[in-house]
């Protein structure tokens, strides 16, 4: 019996844990070390440089544009995001009574405000660089059908809303899914309360600010994290729809973009690396930001 | 009365929502010049001449294909792998467990980018790159943190009578896994199974960098292939037809079995 134990153990542990060493621990933890070094990729050609490559990122114009605009859309995509997924959560409950109760034909919009997450980015950026085609898209073409023929643009080649113009697409593919997220959050929150609140003589809007918004703030935090973390990336869809890509000018460049361009189009994978290590710590330092902050405020339900 | 805000509003979003996809679909059956005379208008005839021609021409027949294999294998892998690991952590007591699991666990706060040029490397130097096995073993090693993260909190909620029940009849530790513990856990792994098929099959950075070869780019690969290719570009209704093809399975499989998708893919975050 000892023996099964240890030999059943060891057959489940053991093919995972090479897998796991092998193509990704070994890859993280060499990566700190490229960043060190001036490495173009020909076996044993790696010189130390120590933080050369890190001085050098601090002076690379278009490094900085991308970590701009990566932290344009920090902000920007997770705040858009989780002000109309939890408009639109509340909405769907506010319709019913009580505050809980769902409206009407609620299923329906639940399934179609979910599909844009099942799409792959890439399915979402094709079919947005359609959209904003400045001769031919839907967005134009809506623009003009209804008399607003001076609002259509060419919008992702205008350095001022290319940039927006992404953000609007992943915010566009992410509401759905924090809005069922949401929604399930506020089920969870006991109707007593409401019904409390309904009896105080509370309106839609302070119930929500007073007894839906505080009780739901766990999911909300970890929603803004999640969202950070896929705007610091937004690479597939810089990638596929802006020109350059990355631009114009530069107003679409994202730090993923940098680091794919700078190791797969120029060799510098040492350059290329610290690229990597600076937003590992990017990501780790917002991460711990956004989780820590207003921990000691959180409300207990009982 | 008071609820007519609230539908139109609901109702906005909806149609923000569902109108760019509609109208890839209808214009995956008109014919280029039906899409650049009036983006709006409705196809005079479907034209399945377009479906056709982004299927075996623009080789979306083949890309599908290639992403059944990769992600059928990798799923296939990530789950054995990780609910064996997720089991063996959550059930049993030995030196070390602890350990294990932040290792597998802490993986999941890397940005992939970070690995991206050491990966390139390690895959190249065991040949594997542009194969299907190496997308796979990848695949599954990037899938297996979260797989385990998961499963490990629903196989520590089980009850163990079963189990206890099952050794002594002299049932071996790997059949009391196999024949008792994984059936027990059948919700759960529907609900990771799901979260990570979706995972794998709209993957894109990995396959972009690992799998440099056209016959074998996987769906999402081709696609962007074909959405900035000179050939194609100008080939709107092909395109569309394209994207259409890609995104129906998902979107119907989604509609059949929508309330176990979304607990699947909201089951992660809620945790």
């Amino acid at each position: 019996m000892k023996h099964g134990r240890l030999r059943f153990l060891i057959g489940a542990l053991l093919p995972a844990l090479v897998l796991h060493v092998v193509f990704v621990l070994s890859p993280y933890g060499q990566a700190f070390y490229l960043s060190l070094t001036d490495w173009t990729g020909v076996a044993g050609e790696a010189h130390f440089v120590g933080a050369g490559n890190y001085a050098r990122l601090g002076g690379d114009s278009l490094f900085l544009d991308a970590v701009r605009n990566n932290a344009v859309m920090l902000i920007c995509v997770p705040l858009v995001t989780i002000a109309l997924g939890l408009f639109l959560a509340s909405m769907l409950h506010l319709g019913g009574r009580s505050g809980r109760s769902s409206i009407r034909g609620a299923g329906a919009y639940q399934i179609v405000y979910f599909f844009p997450q099942l799409l792959s980015l890439v399915i979402v950026a094709v079919l947005w660089q359609f959209v904003y085609n400045p001769t031919n898209g839907l967005l134009n073409g809506a623009l003009r059908a209804v008399g607003l023929d001076g609002l259509a643009r060419s919008w992702l080649a205008e350095p001022k809303l290319a940039l927006p113009a992404i953000m609007a697409v992943l915010v566009w593919s992410s509401v759905g899914f924090y809005m069922v997220l949401f929604s399930a959050a506020i089920d969870g929150i006991p109707k007593e309360l409401f019904e409390a609140a309904l009896l105080d003589g509370a309106g839609s809007w302070a119930t929500f600010r007073r007894v839906t918004l505080p009780l739901v703030r766990d999911t909300v935090q970890v929603s803004f994290v999640y969202l950070g973390i896929t705007a610091l990336d937004g690479f597939a869809v810089v990638q596929i729809m802006t020109v350059g890509p990355g631009g114009p000018d530069g107003a679409t460049e994202v730090i993923g973009l940098s680091l794919y361009r700078a190791a797969f189009f120029y060799g510098k994978f040492g350059y290329a690396s610290a690229m990597g290590v600076t937003l590992f710590f990017a990501t780790l330092t917002f991460a711990v930001l956004a989780l820590r902050s207003g921990r000691k405020e959180r409300l207990e339900l009982s | 009365m008071k609820r007519v805000p609230i539908h139109l509003a609901m109702l906005a979003w909806g149609v923000v929502t569902a109108l760019p996809l509609l109208w890839a679909i209808v214009s995956s059956f008109k014919t280029d010049n039906d899409i650049l005379n009036d983006p709006w208008s409705l196809p005079t005839e479907p034209r399945w001449g377009n479906w056709s021609r982004a299927w075996s021409q623009a080789n979306i027949g083949r890309y599908f294909f290639n992403s059944l294999i990769v992600v059928g294998g990798g799923l296939l892998l990530t789950m054995l792998l990780g609910s064996m690991v997720a089991y063996a952590l959550a059930r049993y007591e030995f030196r070390g467990n602890r350990l294990i699991y932040y290792v597998f666990v802490a993986a999941m706060f890397f940005p992939v980018f970070l690995a991206l040029v050491p990966l390139f490397f390690v895959v190249e130097q065991l040949g594997l790159l542009g194969t299907y096995q190496g997308l796979i073993l990848v695949y599954a090693a990037y899938a297996v943190p979260f797989t385990v993260f998961f499963l490990h909190a629903f196989f520590k909620t089980l009850p163990s009578e079963v189990a206890e029940a099952a050794f002594l009849d002299g049932c071996s530790h790997g059949t009391v896994f196999f024949r008792v513990m994984l059936p027990m856990a059948r919700p759960g792994l529907v609900a990771v199974g799901i979260f990570n098929f979706l995972g794998l099959w709209n993957q894109y950075l990995l396959p972009l960098v690992l799998n440099p070869d056209p016959d074998r780019y996987v769906l999402a690969q081709g696609l962007a292939a074909l959405s900035v290719s000179q050939g194609y570009r100008s080939d709107w209704s092909g395109l569309f037809a394209g994207l259409t093809i890609a995104m129906l399975p998902v979107l119907i499989a989604y509609v059949v079995f929508q309330r176990h998708i979304r607990a699947g893919m909201t089951a992660g975050a809620v945790k």
